[in-house]
């Protein structure tokens, strides 16, 4: 029996390394994966959570994050086509048109 | 969950606004099939707006808050009254986007239609009672408006504007996550009204556990009303969205960030006000000093006015750190006030545009007033307002404010933003000064409508009146709010 503490932590280090890597990474493939695995992370501890306390709530508010994250994934990557089409360029420090 | 049914009549009677705004986002999509005029949309979409309203007037005299879906929605005096806030923000914006979208040849049917859908979740949003709908209500306007944002897809500036939008917006939605997870684990349930109780049971206020979630929770609201230092995507996404559409989100958004701020605060966390505190105030005072002195260096009008409505959050959110029921009374009012004038500014700005003309910067405003002596005159009301000089309506809602702050024990609070506030004054006012006391540089010629003059005399008038007889607003709030 895994404890709890493990699958919190697990969670913390996760979402630790999306941020990092959506605050350092210079690809916006890249940056909106780091943003993927914060959400999987929190993912993660609410179900560890929701298996603890022996409460549905948790394993239901994943069931929403996942079907919220396709949604996202989809308007994010026809933003991203887009701005492509446009710009054809995917490095965040080349997005830089508006400024001042 | 236990109960078995969870779904009823009454339940449903209460989110027939919301579904209301839902069918006529579906309709204004269909109806976009076989209509050609957006004309026709538009005013459809109006007239589905004003029913929504007529329901929500229906279920005001109601009396007392009322729950259903397993306490998951919660219709009081607060919520109705943000939600006649989003059904004015959006009738307006359709009345004065009506001509300017097809000026920038962006006048898709779905434009109306996102609309809804995005204030159907603020509505949402405002009625959440549970951390879950909050969540969900939440992603409903925040991807709507992301689109919303981008819809010139032609133009650079619109692209990257939706694409700065989306990856802060999606950033801030994974934090708002991991506070409601922390929040979960700690006191086992996400209602709003049992989080507070379990804090109480379990004794945990002052765990520090329970403050990172709730640090969690004030960052990713935090970045939907652009509180500095989370503003960074407000100036970009400002200019580079259809004007239309920022007077649309630096309201919209804006209110239900502090419709949900107020109501997780206050409902869940109402025993770790010491706590939310000392972020708030810090953050208020940088929010305050940042959104005013950046905005005096700003050239183009959009830009300016996004730090101004930063400036702006930074205001209203001491009505929350006052931490009463008065206090939020007085931000509440703010935001009503803050919509009617900012809104009118918007219009002012868009009428400027026509076709290959921008009309953003502030040099395009010289000697306007020779030419538009009336266009000229609403943009100084708008302006006053901004500032808060009387006998304009945002002089009453900074008043109330900062009086609730003092009232609180917060006096050097309110002389900061009074200071700040002095600051502003120098931005506004130059609009003014270039309107007035310089020569025109060439001849300006403005795009008008007749839902643009509606709506502009509406938030003029409206601006006006509040601002000389303040009770007739702020009796609808108090009513609403204190019950």
């Amino acid at each position: 029996m895994v404890p709890l503490s493990w699958y919190i932590i697990l969670s913390a280090v996760m979402f630790s390394i999306g941020v990092f890597g959506f605050l350092a990474r210079r690809n916006l493939i890249i940056v909106f994966m780091s943003v993927e695995l914060m959400l999987n992370s929190v993912n993660i501890s609410l179900v560890a959570f929701s298996h603890y306390l022996q409460s549905m709530r948790g394993q239901i508010l994943v069931f929403f994050v996942i079907t919220v994250a396709a949604a996202e994934a989809a308007i994010g990557l026809a933003i991203l086509i887009a701005f492509y089409r446009n710009n054809p360029t995917i490095k965040v420090d080349e997005i830089n048109l508006l400024k001042g | 969950m236990e109960t078995a049914n969870i779904i009823t009549l009454a339940g449903v009677r209460l989110i027939i606004p919301e579904l209301t705004m839902v069918c006529m986002g579906l309709i204004l999509l269909l109806l976009d099939l076989v209509v050609k005029k957006k004309g026709v949309i538009a005013a459809v979409g109006i007239a589905g707006a004003l029913v929504a309203l007529y329901g929500t007037f229906k279920l005001f005299g109601i009396g007392g808050p009322q729950t259903a879906f397993a306490n998951m929605f919660v219709l009081d005096g607060y919520a109705n009254f943000f939600k006649l806030i989003f059904y004015l923000n959006i009738i307006l914006t359709v009345c004065i986007s009506l001509k300017y979208m097809a000026i920038e040849k962006a006048s898709f049917g779905e434009y109306y239609a996102l609309l809804f859908f995005s204030t159907a979740g603020m509505m949402i949003m405002a009625s959440a009672a549970d951390l879950i709908i909050l969540y969900l209500g939440l992603e409903l306007m925040a991807l709507s408006t992301y689109i919303l944002a981008g819809l010139m897809r032609k133009q650079p500036r619109s692209n990257e504007a939706a694409l700065k939008y989306f990856f802060l917006g999606a950033f801030s939605s994974a934090f708002l996550l991991y506070g409601i997870s922390l929040t979960y684990g700690l006191t086992g349930t996400t209602n709003l009204k049992e989080i507070a109780s379990a804090l109480q049971a379990l004794n945990i206020s002052g765990s520090p556990t329970v403050f990172i979630g709730l640090i969690f929770l004030i960052v990713a609201f935090g970045f939907k009303i652009a509180l500095v230092p989370f503003h960074m995507w407000a100036p970009d996404v400002y200019e580079g969205a259809p004007t239309s559409i920022t007077a649309f989100m630096s309201v919209g958004p804006k209110a239900a960030g502090f419709a949900v701020l107020g109501r997780v605060l206050f409902d869940a966390f109402g025993s770790m006000q010491v706590q939310w505190n000392s972020i708030l105030v810090p953050l208020a005072v940088i929010t305050m000093a940042a959104g005013s002195i950046l905005a005096l260096a700003q050239s183009n009008i959009k830009r300016m006015l996004a730090y101004s409505s930063i400036a702006h959050a930074g205001y209203m959110l001491l009505g929350v750190i006052a931490g009463t029921p008065g206090g939020l009374t007085s931000t509440v009012n703010y935001l009503m006030i803050y919509m009617l004038m900012n809104i009118g500014a918007f219009a002012v700005i868009i009428m400027l545009r026509r076709e290959g003309f921008q009309g953003e910067n502030l040099e395009d405003y010289m000697g306007l007033a020779k030419g538009h002596p009336l266009a000229s005159a609403l943009m100084l009301i708008f302006m006053f307002s901004l500032t808060g000089i009387p006998p304009t309506a945002g002089f009453i809602g900074k008043f109330y404010v900062f009086m609730e702050a003092i009232n609180s024990g917060y006096t050097h609070l309110a002389i900061i933003a009074v200071l700040f506030s002095v600051v502003s004054a120098f931005f506004y006012l130059r609009v003014v000064m270039y309107m007035y006391m310089k020569d025109p540089k060439e001849d300006v010629v403005l795009t008008t409508s007749c839902s643009m003059n509606l709506a502009l005399a509406f938030t003029a008038v409206m601006v006006l009146v509040i601002g000389i007889f303040p009770s007739l607003l702020l009796d609808i709030v108090r009513v609403s709010i204190l019950g």
